[in-house]
């Protein structure tokens, strides 16, 4: 990467305001967008007038409501919330290869939904969302505590290593599963490879709580994460209580990420690269980067799965496969932009 | 002041090391050791690799945990103290620092505030006061707005000092800010540091490796070795060929140019005196 400051090399707050507006402007046009697209495409004035007064009468308003709108609004959800989990986590272990994955989040996910189906059978696909969640949450605090069993205690650098470790071994687990029984997990493909589709409004309606507390608390955050990047001794010499700030993002990130696959799966890609893509654009301090990687990961989901959904009439690509497919193109031009 | 005034009494001192002993876990670094800094000058540690100057500048600053004894600022134990609060009094430059990539200065300046923020992190007109004042003080209010990574080491360490200066705190720590860079570069911010003191009133302690430098800005000498604090002065008092030898294992010459009033450490170098005699001859 080169040393510039960012595009906007001057930031001043009402530019940055101005900014994020901006770009809240597009999620919504990308929202209505999402909503549109689809087997039965339908007009924008219908969508706002659904969205805006319902017609319980109206067929295409039943549309909107009972299978658009939760999906968009899930998108949004898992866009932002995996975006900001991946700029923390950058953030507090100084690793801009970091994303939300890094605790053994992702790979906690899969294991333990790939080894519930194994042994109770397809039926437990419903229950997919919150073995998942459980499957991350229970893989972050195994990686936890074997880093407090190494001699330097849980530092950035053992909580890597360990979530590295454990990540790569249940990864291995998941293949010998797969090797062994092929069938049974057809209808777990999609799930792996992250997708939005199939999840209710009420899934949403039990992990946007966490998530929004875990946003608003990262929000809260950030800014002592840009004193945190400065090195430990510094952050301290600033009256910043180090291990607790780091103890806190981590807790954020697990709340952030372990909701974010029981809606969408183990997600890729946005976590990882949204927060660089926020870099390029507002700079280094977290300030700006954590409200700017939940606007854009949110944008960029709701355009990433409109795609996905109409890519290939009649049926859909798993969202996670366009996100990487879309998303690398576009964030090598925008290196390539900032390297000028 | 002599060095029984520094060791123990002078107990009006903002900042005292009290009988303290601290280390890296097993390992015991600094022993018994007890300083008053004195108010309003600028006080250098020297003392070899190892002799403890970063450890003790580190458990002054609260960031080491002392074994045994105790640092006081204001009368109160540093380290039971808030550490937000004692930010608000006491500012730290640690050793070789490394800024986020493509941070400009005005950011990195402005996370000097912290301490002055409160729980909604609200940026006020005095904040953006201070952090210009810190800039122009430094010398670094023409690349403000440039990453700071792009910058040479003498500019990089005058925005690290910058952001200090921005937590506008009455007692600053330095370790070895001019490690590392040329002679003009440590000149111009020694010149800084002691305006700093002298013309600021700020107390600033400041570990330093090069002896005439030290030599030439300090109002009061502490050298270390082995953990101890071997004598404690004004430079004329201190910085003399028999306490280099005692402190460093160094043969020196050490004269003062009557012209300037300056001190010369001259290390009586056994091979380089060899060849410049056969040379002469």
């Amino acid at each position: 990467m080169t040393q510039a400051a960012g595009l906007l090399a001057r930031r001043s707050g009402s530019l940055m305001a101005l900014l994020l507006m901006a770009l809240a402007g597009a999620i919504c046009l990308l929202f209505a967008l999402h909503i549109a697209v689809g087997a039965k495409p339908l007009p924008l004035g219908t969508v706002i007038e659904a969205l805006l007064a319902r017609d319980p009468k109206a067929f295409d308003h039943s549309i909107i409501w009972d299978l658009r709108l939760p999906r968009a609004l899930i998108a949004i959800t898992v866009g932002a919330a995996l975006a900001v989990s991946g700029a923390l986590m950058q953030g507090v272990t100084r690793n801009p290869l970091a994303d939300p994955g890094l605790l053994g989040l992702m790979a906690g996910a899969s294991f333990a939904v790939v080894m519930t189906s194994l042994v109770f059978g397809p039926a437990m696909t419903n229950w997919a969302p919150w073995i998942a969640a459980l499957g991350a949450f229970v893989t972050a605090l195994a990686v936890y505590a074997v880093a407090h069993w190494t001699p330097g205690g849980p530092t950035p650098l053992t909580l890597t290593l360990t979530g590295a470790v454990i990540s790569a071994f249940l990864a291995a687990l998941v293949s010998i599963v797969h090797l062994l029984n092929e069938d049974s997990f057809d209808n777990l493909r999609v799930w792996l490879s992250g997708s939005l589709s199939g999840r209710s409004l009420e899934t949403l309606g039990v992990t946007a709580p966490p998530i929004i507390v875990a946003l608003l608390l990262g929000l809260a955050l950030a800014p002592r994460v840009t004193a945190l990047a400065m090195g430990d001794d510094v952050a301290k010499g600033l009256g910043i209580k180090t291990g607790q700030l780091k103890l806190q993002l981590l807790v954020v990130v697990v709340v952030l990420t372990s909701s974010a696959v029981a809606l969408a799966g183990p997600l890729g890609f946005v976590g990882l690269v949204i927060p660089h893509v926020a870099r390029l654009l507002v700079g280094s301090d977290y300030r700006w980067i954590v409200p700017f990687s939940a606007l854009i990961g949110a944008a960029f989901l709701l355009g990433t799965d409109t795609l996905a959904r109409i890519a290939i009439p009649p049926r859909e690509i798993s969202t996670g496969i366009i996100t990487a497919m879309v998303g690398a193109p576009v964030f090598i031009q925008l290196v390539r932009m900032r390297a000028r | 002041m002599t060095e029984g005034q520094l060791a123990a009494g002078r107990t009006n001192a903002r900042l005292r090391a009290a009988s303290v002993s601290a280390g890296y876990g097993a390992t015991p670094i600094l022993s018994d050791v007890s300083l008053s800094v004195p108010d309003g000058q600028l006080t250098a540690l020297i003392g070899p690799n190892g002799s403890g100057k970063s450890t003790l500048l580190k458990t002054m600053a609260r960031i080491l945990a002392p074994e045994r004894g105790s640092v006081l600022l204001d009368g109160k134990a540093i380290h039971q103290s808030s550490t937000k609060d004692v930010a608000r009094s006491l500012g730290l430059l640690p050793q070789g620092p490394v800024p986020p990539e493509g941070l400009t200065v005005r950011e990195l300046v402005a996370q000097g505030r912290f301490p002055h923020q409160g729980l909604l992190q609200q940026w006020t007109a005095e904040d953006a006061a201070a952090v210009g004042q810190a800039l122009a003080t430094a010398g670094v209010a023409d690349f403000a707005d440039r990453a700071v990574d792009s910058l040479s080491g003498g500019q990089r360490q005058r925005c690290w000092i910058a952001m200090v200066l921005a937590q506008q705190t009455p007692i600053l720590l330095l370790d070895e800010p001019t490690t590392f860079l040329d002679l003009k570069v440590q000149v111009d911010l020694m010149e800084m540091l002691a305006d700093l003191a002298h013309t600021g009133g700020r107390t600033l302690v400041v570990v330093l490796h090069d002896l005439s430098l030290a030599a030439s800005y300090a109002d009061t000498l502490v050298m270390l070795r082995d953990g101890r604090i071997v004598c404690a002065g004004a430079p004329h008092e201190v910085f003399t060929a028999d306490r280099l030898k005692a402190v460093f294992d160094l043969e020196a010459r050490v004269s003062w140019d009557a012209e300037t009033g300056l001190p010369v450490c001259l290390p009586l170098a056994p091979q380089a005196q060899r060849r410049r005699r056969t040379r002469a001859a």
